[in-house]
């Protein structure tokens, strides 16, 4: 598609991430794109900035640093001490005003889907959702958006040639953070909101966390998944166990759930979790492609099925054709063994 | 309450196909279904409604033929239905289409609420939504899996994160989208069907709900879609061989073995 160009493209510099943080922690998914970020804003010669938001958080700032950042946009307030729409979008929204960054990255997580879209609408500007892939043309400063739609069963490139900054959410687990290097220097910028008028109407009257740190889907390093080869609830013990033992979360099908073996919070896929542990274990799961949408991009995926023909052995690392009931409770004694325990 | 639900039409399925030739998605031959997420929105919507009184609109912008989808919801219980319908929405992105819709429930006029699924199952951006709040200058609620309680002036909900959920007021008018959790959609009724097939699904185009050309279709697109493919699927793995016993000691010294457990 042709189209005119009309803006001054020299005008916006720096790659921005959000640093998204609950609590004063900051989320994994801020130092993979920092991870991230850094190469693009390398490839571009311009400086890498993140943006912390928070009450008190000057204390993390550092971290940002150690993992890539060029320079930290610290703007603390009271306001900003859990994550509401309104407050952070005005934050954000008036240093992006006033900075003109050329591209703004946040995580595809529940925050960052929720305000990226009202920042970009207030900026007038595109957004692409969800991205797996981040490219740029250093000849046009274009960002090239690479995300899955259908499902994951298509794949779309994506670019916003004639606006800026350049938007995207950026699925968690995709990119790999850097090392920390706390010799790595940067500045930490203080913005003045002492003049703010906050635009505040939501207010949190109750936060509920279902899933302790350990079994957060997202954030977990081994995640060992049943589906409805497991045949019957109580089976599905056997997935808690071996799960168990490697300290790991557990997942699920939507089968499973629907058969209402595990409650939905656990469901991996399309219409669930995304989730990209470093293994997976598929036991008794078929692969749909809804399935494999929500972990294809785990780095080791184990597959357990007693038929060989089932699709998940096609994306599967390492692959037993048997049957769970008899595969799962050898496993869980080998790693056992294995582990010392 | 005035309550408006913004309902897209989506291809039934996900298995896409793609025309080699001009790098398009085949649409011949796929049936469309009212996007799942959005039976939510409708349900919930009528829920609300039966509980406040006011009346239950349904919004999509789309082809004409999405009318005929539109119809269904009238039969669950929706009031109306409109559709905004001009060839000027073509090619829409997340931004272009939040603008018309807005625009849209601008028309309709002293809306309390207004309801989106969670994501359409095609685009999957879950955007149009915020973006819809944004262009109203009134606050919205992602991924909400209850309603807690809602007032004239004032809404209570749930609203589900990656570590579990937040209970959060917001005035109204505001914008919420939904998850699969908050109810389970009802068939909809004989007298519902009877007066569905009766209905009249109003058209208006983009003259019609004064929306900006340049905020509309490929124009007000700042997004330009540059390539589409098909994703390859990891190439194959290794699947063990041997006794169950042999093939678990393999595969627990393989991954010992790397040092992630
Ligand atoms: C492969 C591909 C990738 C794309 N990627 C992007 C991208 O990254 N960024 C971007 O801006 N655009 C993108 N688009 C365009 C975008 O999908 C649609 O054009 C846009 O109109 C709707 O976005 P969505 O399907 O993601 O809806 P979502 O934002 O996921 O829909 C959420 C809710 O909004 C409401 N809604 C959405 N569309 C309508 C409608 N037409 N009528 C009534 N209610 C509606 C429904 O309640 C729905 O549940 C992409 C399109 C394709 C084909
Ligand atoms: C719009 C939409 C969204 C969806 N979203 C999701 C989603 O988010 N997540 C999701 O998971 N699904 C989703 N689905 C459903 C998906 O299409 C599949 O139906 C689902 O993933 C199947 O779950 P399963 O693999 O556990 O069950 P099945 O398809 O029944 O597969 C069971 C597997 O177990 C194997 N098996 C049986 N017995 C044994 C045994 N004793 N030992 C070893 N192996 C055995 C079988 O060979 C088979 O491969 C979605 C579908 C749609 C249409």
């Amino acid at each position: 598609r042709e189209q005119e160009i009309t803006i001054d493209k020299t005008l916006y510099r720096g790659v921005w991430v959000f640093a998204e943080q609950r609590q004063g922690k900051l989320a994994n998914v801020a130092f993979e794109l920092l991870g991230e970020g850094r190469k693009l804003a390398d490839q571009l010669g311009e400086p890498l900035v993140a943006l912390l938001l928070g009450k008190e958080v000057a204390g993390i700032a550092q971290q940002l640093i150690a993992q890539g950042a060029d320079k930290v946009l610290l703007a603390e307030a009271p306001e900003l001490e859990s994550f509401l729409e309104d407050p952070y979008a005005q934050v954000i929204v008036d240093l992006a005003r006033q900075e003109r960054p050329n591209i703004i990255l946040m995580g595809a997580t529940a925050t960052g889907r929720s305000l990226a879209p009202k920042v970009a609408a207030r900026l007038g500007t595109g957004l692409t959702a969800d991205c797996t892939g981040l490219e740029v043309d250093v000849a046009e400063k274009n960002l090239l958006q690479t995300r899955p739609a259908f499902g994951g069963n298509l794949m779309a490139t994506i670019l916003c040639p004639n606006h800026r900054p350049q938007m995207a959410t950026v699925r968690p687990k995709v990119f790999k953070p850097l090392p920390a290097a706390s010799a790595r220097t940067g500045e930490v910028v203080s913005v003045d909101l002492s003049h703010n008028v906050w635009d505040v109407r939501a207010k949190i009257l109750e936060v509920v966390n279902e899933v302790g740190p350990a079994v957060n889907l997202e954030e977990a390093n081994i995640i060992v998944s049943g589906g409805r080869g497991l045949c019957d609830p109580k089976n599905f013990a056997l997935v808690e166990e071996l799960a168990e033992t490697l300290g790991a979360a557990v997942g699920a099908s939507r089968a499973a759930v629907d058969a209402g073996w595990v409650p939905y919070s656990h469901q991996v896929g399309q219409t669930g979790k995304t989730v990209g542990p470093k293994v997976y274990f598929a036991c008794g799961i078929h692969g749909a492609i809804q399935h494999m949408a929500g972990m294809q991009s785990s780095d080791i995926i184990i597959a357990i099925n007693k038929n060989p023909d089932a699709p998940i052995f096609k994306i599967a690392t390492f692959g037993i054709v048997g049957d769970v009931l008899e595969i799962l409770p050898l496993l869980n004694k080998e790693f056992k063994k294995a582990l010392g325990k | 309450m005035k309550i408006v639900v913004c309902v897209k039409q989506v291809p039934e399925t996900t298995e896409v196909k793609i025309n080699p030739e001009t790098n398009t998605l085949v649409r011949e031959g796929v049936a469309s279904i009212i996007n799942p997420f959005d039976m939510y929105a409708v349900e919930e919507a009528i829920r609300i409604k039966e509980k406040l009184g006011g009346t239950v609109t349904v919004l999509s912008m789309g082809p004409p033929q999405a009318a005929e989808s539109l119809r269904e919801l009238i039969g669950m219980g929706a009031d109306d239905a409109i559709l905004l319908s001009d060839r000027a929405f073509a090619g829409s992105d997340t931004l272009a289409t939040a603008h018309a819709l807005a625009k849209g429930i601008a028309k309709i006029g002293e809306v309390g609420l207004i309801l989106c699924g969670k994501q359409a199952i095609d685009g999957d951006t879950a955007q149009v939504g915020p973006e819809i709040a944004e262009n109203l200058g009134i606050p919205h609620l992602t991924y909400v899996k209850k309603v807690n309680e809602i007032a004239a002036d004032h809404l209570i909900a749930e609203r589900m994160n990656e570590e579990g959920y937040e209970r959060v007021q917001i005035p109204l008018p505001a914008l919420i989208t939904v998850v699969k959790e908050i109810n389970e959609p009802r068939l909809p009724s004989l007298k519902g069907m009877m007066r569905a097939k009766k209905a009249v699904i109003t058209t208006w185009t983009a003259a019609m709900i004064d929306a900006d050309p340049a905020k509309i279709g490929l124009k007000g697109s700042p997004t330009w879609v540059k390539r589409i493919f098909i994703p390859e699927l990891k190439c194959q793995g290794q699947v063990f061989e041997g006794t169950p016993e042999e093939q678990v000691q393999a595969l627990v010294d393989a991954i010992v073995g790397r040092k992630i457990v």
